[in-house]
């Protein structure tokens, strides 16, 4: 059942710890992995990956490529990158819109960029870099967004929305981040989203957040992938499905990972989003 | 300096003030709100060495391994965003870290964690069978150079680290062992650890230069035993084999 395309269904980001319960997945039918955790020579972690690709379609996910990085591309890591897709041939491969990595060192964090003429340039020539080198068109991650920069020249939907005009890549609509940004930066979810190019959307991602204060007496939200995704983030997947339709989408949860029942839950969840929809 | 340089200068280093060209929402500073970038950073970091050295964090306690963490991660962040390697560093970094001198044992422990580490992420190879020795000659057998195998990683220790480690990660079959050799190898996909007869670490070392076992194995210790442990846990694979 390894397909070369994500179905319009719900998957999970793929925890070791689950591997056993997904001999049943019920509502999950495909899994996301971040391709650095998989570029080890052997062991186990493979072992399990070249198991469950046969089973289920595989999205791979980077998180260390800096395409908003400064600095070029490294070759080796997109050398590493590659193996790893021809040993997987996943359905899908995407990518973040921000950096993580500065004259060799690597933050283990997406940090993020101004968006400007240059940056613009900068980040279109990484995705071309990207998508000729791996042989695939990819999709493009919006971030969750703490802070702006003076410099900022464009707005982050008309960036995203160049970028994929030039290099012909998808984007991967994280519906939480869009809502975690427009809660720090004061904007409206709802305002970015009518300005989002919906129709190059080739996955969804949902997740849960965590308040703080941002000390100057209002909410400060992180993405911490470490809760159920909130009912405001619900309201505005069931808004963008409704507008677009079923497409792929994940539930993240990356830290207090829970037991796999509480993840399929919330795929059940998003299933049933995505089914009200072709029901109507 | 600045764009993305002066951003990853001040991630690291509190006492630098948040990048200038940041704002808040109604462009307030955001001293705050890099600071998220910064805790970030830390915590990432610092949870990737604890889950790579369980057992030193247990040793020195969560709080301590956390500051021991964030001097490490300053000195040396990661070369390459594949984190399962990172921290190769943290057991000789312990060692000349002057404020764990009071546990000699520690960077040994942390040798051993790194090691398994590398054990479980290492290319895959069956590892040699001894039957296919059982029928050589004495001759042919000390001609025979078998490798080894790509997980197989050996310590030889001056403190108990083996016993240490057995006692902090659920080992109770090991917890009384003395100092001396320890042989960690992943001859299917699970982690072996044990203890090695004296001369294991020198034969794998010989056998790695190539040298038949004839000459691989040292002088003055128990071949047979060193042999069987070799063997039992996996260590080698065969000369033929196309290097990994």
């Amino acid at each position: 059942m390894q397909s070369r395309t994500l179905p319009n269904t719900a998957g999970v980001g793929f925890k070791s710890v689950h591997f056993e319960d997904l001999a049943d997945p019920g509502a999950v039918s495909w899994l996301e992995i971040h391709a650095e955790n998989y570029m080890v020579e052997g062991g186990p972690r493979l072992a399990m990956l070249d198991d469950l690709r046969t089973r289920f379609p595989i999205s791979v996910h980077g998180v260390g490529l800096s395409i908003g990085g400064e600095g070029p591309l490294d070759p080796a890591h997109l050398a590493r990158l590659r193996r790893l897709i021809e040993r997987v041939r996943p359905a899908q491969f995407s990518e973040h819109l921000a950096w993580s990595t500065h004259e060799g060192a690597y933050f283990s964090d997406l940090l993020p960029l101004p968006y400007t003429a240059a940056t613009l340039d900068r980040v279109a020539a990484h995705v071309d870099e990207v998508q000729q080198h791996l042989g695939l068109r990819m999709l493009l991650e919006n971030p969750s967004s703490y802070l702006v920069f003076e410099e900022s020249t464009l707005s982050e939907t008309a960036f995203l929305d160049e970028v994929s005009r030039r290099t012909g890549c998808g984007l991967l609509l994280d519906i939480n981040n869009v809502f975690i940004s427009a809660s720090n930066l004061g904007t409206s979810a709802q305002g970015y989203l009518a300005d989002y190019p919906v129709e190059l959307v080739g996955e969804i991602h949902l997740a849960g957040y965590a308040e703080e204060d941002d000390g100057q007496g209002g909410p400060l939200l992180i993405d911490t992938h470490g809760a159920p995704v909130a009912d405001p983030v619900w309201e505005l997947y069931a808004e963008v499905i409704s507008r677009i339709g079923p497409r792929p989408t994940l539930i993240e949860w990356d830290n207090d990972v829970p037991e796999f029942r509480t993840l399929e839950v919330e795929a059940a969840r998003a299933a049933r989003v995505m089914a009200r929809r072709r029901a109507a | 300096m600045n764009g993305q340089g002066a951003f990853a200068g001040a991630l690291l280093s509190p006492e630098m003030p948040c990048p200038e060209q940041l704002r808040g929402p109604a462009g307030r500073h955001a001293t705050r709100r890099f600071d998220v970038y910064r805790n970030n950073v830390t915590v990432a970091l610092t949870e990737a060495l604890a889950a790579a050295f369980p057992v030193v964090q247990r040793l020195v306690g969560e709080a301590y391994f956390a500051a021991m963490a964030r001097d490490f991660i300053r000195e040396h962040p990661p070369r390459s965003p594949v984190m399962a390697l990172y921290g190769a560093g943290l057991p000789g970094w312990i060692e000349r870290f002057p404020p764990l001198a009071a546990l000699p044992y520690l960077p040994e422990v942390a040798c051993l964690e790194q090691a398994r580490r590398e054990a479980s992420l290492s290319a895959d190879a069956a590892p040699l069978d001894p039957q296919a020795l059982a029928g050589l000659s004495p001759e042919a057998l000390a001609a025979s150079a078998p490798r080894p195998h790509p997980a197989a990683r050996f310590l030889r220790t001056r403190h108990p680290a083996l016993a240490i480690w057995a006692r902090n990660a659920g080992r109770p079959d090991l917890v009384q062992r003395p100092a001396g050799e320890v042989l960690v190898t992943r001859p299917k996909l699970s982690v072996l650890t044990c203890a090695a007869p004296i001369g294991t670490a020198a034969t794998l070392e010989a056998l790695a230069r190539g040298l038949p076992l004839g000459a691989a194995l040292p002088a003055g210790a128990d071949h047979s035993a060193i042999f069987a442990c070799l063997f039992s846990a996996g260590a080698v694979i065969s000369e033929g084999d196309p290097k990994p």
